[in-house]
């Protein structure tokens, strides 16, 4: 085998590197010198004007203009050569292969929230207290680090498929075997695999529900749960009527953050199936309409579509926190 | 005959408290059970995956992982063909982690000093309108990335007109220079959750603690630079944290904005391809994905800490 990589080629990119980071320094630097040039005396206006000069012109150059491009898109031609109305909107909502999508959507934002939540919650019940606590948190934690692509990949090799008669390599077809079954291609026969695919999103989530949940669950005032203990309370009791309502604000941020991330989701499906057999979700459609297909208006509809499920959520979010924060 | 209630008396307690301490104990055992089933459940995937990295190809491609365990057999072959081959069809990968690292350094440090220079702005400059920019910068966190991907990439390629008339030049940038791209695309995207997160700290710093700076002399570069920056150390560190795996694990930025080839592309675009092209190709997808992994995994790992305190302060990415 030829093993001799090329070294010598990785060097403009490394070059590229000590640019970055020599502008990075050179910026800074820029900025300080100028922040101590300007005498205290001189409105604190000015001072303001430039600590906050890069981040507002990044902002609007990468984000607010680009947002209300896509906006006025989101009623142009694919080529954006002319206003074609709502006829994107139209298609997002009528066509059928548009429709599975929103559809696919809906389901992955109804499931997620709730099973990672659950998940969460058990687990951090489970360990609180225990020897372990610590440890066994870390261990459904670490999926956190994991890119979605190499967590796609991870769940692609357990949903792996070899015909009947040959061994198995997945752990699924090898569990379904071993039970007697016969094994399937679990990504290709909607609409179960779509199911399969939200496993991925809460294996790698449910860490983030233990560990909110967790610390909410340690917050509880001990004299709340040693008065529900010495009325009697079973654990079952306990859970429903003391541990639950306490922690009902985190139990929120949970589900509020997991329905954003999976509004948002577009890896896990671009990665393990693509968004063929019916499991394409809104962003990945955008991505497919807009940078695949050259449907731009398209894509744009679908973008503002998102934008508008997101925002109710994190107003909401917004007014939570401040509740909490009270 | 007196002798009786007081040992009934004495038993009871004594029973209840040994029924108790049962009950205790059965309830922690399926509890401890469930928790383990669990714990392992989230555990075998990605042991799986590792170990089948490890096989040789032949055997990852007609048995199973857990045969290892009656056919233990190791190869450190998947690792070298994936990150040096030169062959098409193999991975290549060392050239895209050499991509991934390009594109991370730069996209956290600009986020990081761009945030941290807006949010002392925003917490210890009184200039009129500041709340507004404030609530302003806040809210972009709404904003999908999604509603900027167009757009954005024509200002890269076709620069800024209005009504023909052409305001800024297009980047045109080729070869290693659009990394430039990728990093000012995810310098923009992580700035209103990293001035909200950096604001956040920053506010809570103590008045006296600027004040009394300031009556020595010092301007605001002098305080942000001692007085700020070393308190806020750990903020930092938490939204330097986010910001890595974020662009360390991002897909979506760089299938866009990096391409798709060894050029700039990162590690996880390669994935993704080999992924759908050579889908069965465990030994080099295995050996790829636990590449990929292992660096955030390490991070994490050391920052733990510093990752839970932004997860609890409401550290949602857009």
């Amino acid at each position: 085998m030829n093993l001799d990589f090329d070294f010598a080629a990785e060097q403009p990119k490394l070059l590229q590197l000590l640019y970055g980071v020599v502008a990075f320094c050179a910026v800074v630097a820029l900025l300080l010198l100028l922040l101590d040039r300007a005498p205290m005396r001189q409105r604190a206006r000015l001072h303001a004007a430039v600590l906050l000069a890069p981040a507002l012109l990044l902002l609007a150059i990468g984000l607010i203009v680009p947002a209300v491009r896509t906006t006025l898109l989101s009623f142009m031609s694919g080529d954006g050569a002319s206003w074609v109305g709502l006829d994107n909107y139209v298609w997002m909502f009528t066509r059928p292969e548009a429709v599975t999508v929103l559809r696919t959507t809906l389901i992955w934002v109804a499931l997620v929230p709730l099973l990672v939540t659950a998940v969460g919650l058990l687990y951090a019940v489970l360990v609180d207290g225990s020897r372990f606590e610590s440890a066994a948190k870390s261990l459904v934690f670490l999926p956190m680090a994991v890119s979605f692509v190499g967590a796609g990949i991870i769940w692609k090799f357990v949903y792996a498929y070899r015909p009947e008669e040959s061994e198995q390599i997945g752990l699924l077809n090898q569990v379904v075997v071993a039970l007697g079954g016969t094994p399937r291609q679990w990504l290709l026969e909607p609409p179960l695999n779509t199911l399969f695919l939200i496993v991925v999103m809460v294996w790698i989530q449910a860490g983030f529900a233990t560990v909110v949940l967790s610390a909410a669950i340690k917050g509880i005032p001990a004299e709340i749960v040693e008065a529900a203990r010495l009325d009697g309370a079973s654990p079952v009791q306990m859970f429903f009527r003391v541990t639950l309502p306490s922690i009902r604000p985190a139990v929120l941020v949970v589900l509020v953050t997991q329905s954003i991330g999976t509004l948002k989701l577009f890896d896990i499906v671009r990665t393990m199936t693509g968004g063929q057999f019916d499991t394409s979700v809104i962003a990945n459609e955008m991505y497919n309409q807009a940078f695949r297909y050259g449907e731009t208006g398209r894509g744009a509809a679908l973008a503002v579509f998102l934008f508008a499920l997101v925002t109710p959520i994190v107003v909401y979010q917004i007014r939570q926190r401040r509740e909490a924060v009270r | 005959m007196t002798s009786v209630p007081p040992a009934a008396a004495a038993v009871r307690p004594g029973a209840r408290q040994a029924a108790r301490r049962v009950g205790k104990r059965l309830s922690g055992r399926a509890a401890s059970a469930v928790a383990i089933v669990i714990a392992v459940l989230w555990t075998t995937p990605t042991f799986g995956l590792f170990l089948s990295s490890l096989r040789p190809e032949d055997q990852i491609k007609t048995t199973g992982w857990w045969s290892f365990f009656s056919d233990p057999q190791l190869t450190l072959e998947n690792y070298r063909e994936v990150l040096f081959g030169t062959s098409s069809s193999s991975g290549k990968m060392a050239g895209f982690l050499i991509n991934s690292i390009v594109i991370t350094i730069p996209s956290v440090l600009f986020p990081l000093a761009f945030a941290a220079f807006a949010a002392y702005a925003l917490a210890w400059v009184p200039f009129r309108g500041r709340n507004g920019i404030y609530i302003g910068v806040f809210a972009l966190q709404v904003v999908p990335l999604q509603m900027a991907l167009v757009p954005l990439l024509s200002f890269f390629s076709e620069g800024v007109s209005v009504f023909g008339l052409q305001l800024m030049p297009a980047w045109e940038l080729e070869g290693p220079a659009r990394f430039a791209q990728v990093w000012f695309a995810h310098t923009c995207f992580a700035l209103p959750f990293g001035v909200f997160l950096l604001h956040n700290f920053m506010s809570e710093l103590p008045g006296e603690l600027i004040e009394a700076a300031r009556v020595d002399g010092a301007g605001h570069g002098v305080i942000f630079r001692r007085v700020v920056l070393p308190l806020i150390a750990p903020a930092l560190a938490t939204f330097g944290i986010f910001q890595f795996l974020w662009v360390w694990n991002d897909l979506l930025v760089a299938l866009i904005f990096a391409g798709g080839t060894s050029e700039s592309a990162p590690m996880t675009v390669r994935l993704a391809q080999m992924a759908g092209t050579r889908g069965n190709e465990w030994q080099r997808l295995t050996a790829g994905a636990f590449v990929s992994l292992v660096i955030p995994l390490a991070v994490f790992l050391s920052m733990q800490r510093y990752f839970v305190r932004g997860l609890l302060a409401g550290g949602v990415k857009g």
